[in-house]
């Protein structure tokens, strides 16, 4: 037995005191802040239930052409939505592909200006990385019930936590991207005059660019892995088809649920990659490393 | 910059004049540089005598130059020569301040560099100073001729000027037809050339050149030279050029200064440095070269007024531009810029010329037979 040291009850107690304060005096503040989030998440899953399947499917389908100009990966993306639509997941689907577009657009919104600050000061990338760490390792049930808390359960949680796991990747390969720009080529940039938002518009992040996109990629994936905890605390979609089939023993359910899951996760990271590769090429980094 | 009155007496056979000359172009006083975290304790330690080898030793710091004072006039191709790791590309980046010096005075047309705030520097880097790097340095998602035009672009004219800009400038490096490439699609020489018309389409008094031939294959190397002279006689630029070999700074070098060990060994016109090389160091290098193309007619010919001779030579021309004529000839006339004839060279006296120099005969390989 490891003898005690200190009393930790006040601390404990601190802490929960410390978060129904926080609900009752501040809950609604929260929930108005939160708010546009809320529009922003509920627009996009209007949206992509209002627009006919066969649309949507046009449109995926030819952005998968834009970034490969081959038939393979539209294909592939053809053939995993009408999978989506014959088993009868097409409007979960949307509400999950709605939840992982909001959380994707909020994190990039957020994650790409931490990675120019963490790129640009070793304090401040030593101060961030830690806290990275936590978000990604921290069992997000931990964060996920204070969240419920403040916000109540609903969506809101559910995009919060979802953002929460899934923006590290990005800010890190962000830092990651802006650093490892050739020296050079910044050098080059410097003795004609520039100044620093000239170099990191003009130069850093065109060349940054493939990196971040990988980080966009890793965040969609992390967002996806996210909707069947997410579907617990009131998201919908896919997850919640996951989480009934579990909960009624319907392992069909469960199964044709996850698959529909993985189908959106090929599709997106597919596409993404493929747009990765694309100005990869056209910068030319594939040949000079 | 407090250290600046603390800078020992600079090279001895540079005499240093207080204010300079307003010909100069970049004029350097003491500049030294050590890396490392403490630079100010590390730099009494080298004032104090102690060699670059010796301060490394003790405090852990690189001397990156030491003491280096230069004259460099306006108008002529002013070379630094050296091994890798005596300094002269950390020299280079201090004419335009990508590296800030430890101690010492850079003066460039007439303005303190150091004393420059970040906006005035970032205005001068735009409007006085152009560079040429080694790896190129060019943007690889920008086509040839946003690329030309970047510095232009960075100083904010506007496209359409700019662009007609770097359509010259990209024709008189021979380029056409190149302009919607993306730079990774040219060999390396052109790439150089991209290099070159970025920095001339600046159109500043100064071009940096570090190194800008060092990755090019001879043949290509060559060319760039000889359309770096052509360049420099037609647009009359101070072009401060940076390279390894020894060959090539007595090709485009009007002055040549040599660099070791972050410290200046000599300083002068390539035939001061073939015929009278101040040390040992510089003796190596001397011994390995092509006297004939170091050393030029007139330093060597005979003054004075003589029957026009049948062959002549203009008094820029060097050794190795007169010995085919010889063949046909025995005089070769040597004429001044406006084609009178000021003197004579014969045979004899180039031979003479390349033996003497010869730093140490017994070390020459003994004749055969």
């Amino acid at each position: 037995m490891f003898p005690d040291i200190i009393d930790t009850r006040p601390l404990r107690r601190a802490v929960d005191d410390g978060l129904n304060w926080v609900v009752r005096h501040w809950g609604g503040a929260f929930e108005a802040a939160a708010h546009p989030l809320l529009m922003l998440l509920k627009s996009i899953e209007n949206l992509l239930i209002a627009t006919p399947w066969w649309f949507i499917t046009a449109i995926l389908v030819g952005i998968a052409w834009l970034a490969t100009r081959s038939w393979k990966l539209p294909a592939v993306v053809f053939v995993a939505l009408i999978f989506l639509g014959v088993m009868d997941l097409w409007d979960d689907a949307m509400t999950t592909m709605a939840l992982m577009i909001a959380a994707t657009l909020t994190a990039i919104v957020l994650s790409i200006p931490v990675g120019v600050w963490m790129s640009r000061s070793l304090n401040v990338r030593k101060a961030i990385t830690p806290i990275l760490d936590l978000m990604q390792t921290l069992p997000s049930f931990v964060y996920l019930i204070p969240t419920v808390m403040i916000f109540g359960p609903g969506k809101i949680p559910a995009l919060i936590a979802t953002i929460v796991y899934a923006s590290p990747p990005l800010v890190r390969l962000t830092d990651l991207g802006l650093r490892s720009v050739d020296p050079a080529v910044m050098e080059a940039s410097r003795a004609f005059g520039t100044n620093p938002r000239q170099r990191l518009l003009g130069v850093q992040i065109p060349l940054a660019l493939p990196t971040i996109l990988a980080g966009v990629n890793q965040t969609t994936m992390m967002a996806l892995s996210m909707v069947v905890i997410a579907s617990m605390i009131g998201a919908g979609g896919l997850g919640y088809q996951v989480l009934q089939g579990i909960g009624r023993l319907e392992v069909s359910r469960g199964l044709f649920a996850g698959l529909g899951i993985v189908a959106l996760a090929i599709i997106f990271d597919r596409v993404t990659q493929s747009f990765g590769k694309q100005l990869q090429a056209r910068i030319g980094l594939a040949e000079a490393r | 910059m407090s250290e600046v009155q603390t800078r020992p007496a600079p090279v001895a056979n540079r005499p240093a004049t207080p204010v300079p000359a307003p010909e100069l172009a970049i004029a350097m006083r003491g500049v030294t540089k050590i890396f490392g975290d403490d630079p100010q304790t590390t730099l009494a330690l080298l004032q104090s005598g102690k060699s670059k080898s010796e301060v490394q030793a003790e405090t852990n710091h690189v001397v990156g130059l030491n003491n280096v004072s230069l004259d460099i006039a306006k108008g002529q191709i002013f070379v630094v020569m050296g091994l890798s790791g005596s300094g002269k590309s950390t020299l280079i980046r201090h004419v335009n301040r990508l590296i800030e010096p430890t101690a010492g005075e850079i003066i460039v047309n007439g303005s303190d560099v150091l004393k420059m705030s970040l906006d005035e520097l970032r205005t001068y880097r735009r409007t006085q100073v152009a560079m040429v790097f080694q790896k190129f340095g060019l943007l690889p998602h920008r086509s040839v001729i946003d690329n030309v035009a970047y510095g232009l672009e960075v100083r904010g004219v506007d496209t359409k000027t700019r662009l007609r800009e770097a359509a010259k400038w990209i024709e008189i490096v021979g380029l056409s037809g190149y302009e919607q490439s993306q730079p990774r699609q040219l060999s390396g020489g052109q790439q150089q050339r991209v290099g070159l018309a970025r920095a001339l389409a600046m159109d500043t008094d100064i071009i940096l050149m570090d190194e800008a031939f060092s990755a090019l294959d001879p043949l290509i190397r060559s060319g760039m030279q000889d359309q770096l002279i052509e360049l420099q006689k037609s647009l009359g630029k101070t072009i401060l050029f940076i390279t390894h070999d020894f060959d090539e700074a007595l090709k485009i070098g009007d002055r040549i200064a040599v660099l070791k060990d972050g410290a200046l060994q000599q300083e002068g016109k390539p035939e001061d440095i073939v015929l009278r090389p101040a040390n040992e160091h510089i003796e190596e290098f001397v011994r390995e070269v092509n006297k004939a193309r170091a050393i030029h007619v007139r330093s060597i010919m005979d003054r004075g007024e003589f029957d026009p001779c049948a062959a002549s030579v203009s008094k820029d021309s060097r050794c190795e531009d007169v010995l085919p004529m010889f063949a046909e000839h025995q005089w070769v006339g040597v004429l001044d810029a406006d084609g009178r004839q000021i003197g004579r060279v014969t045979l004899k006296q180039v031979i003479k010329a390349l033996a003497r120099y010869t730093p140490q005969p017994a070390e020459t390989p003994p004749t055969l037979g």
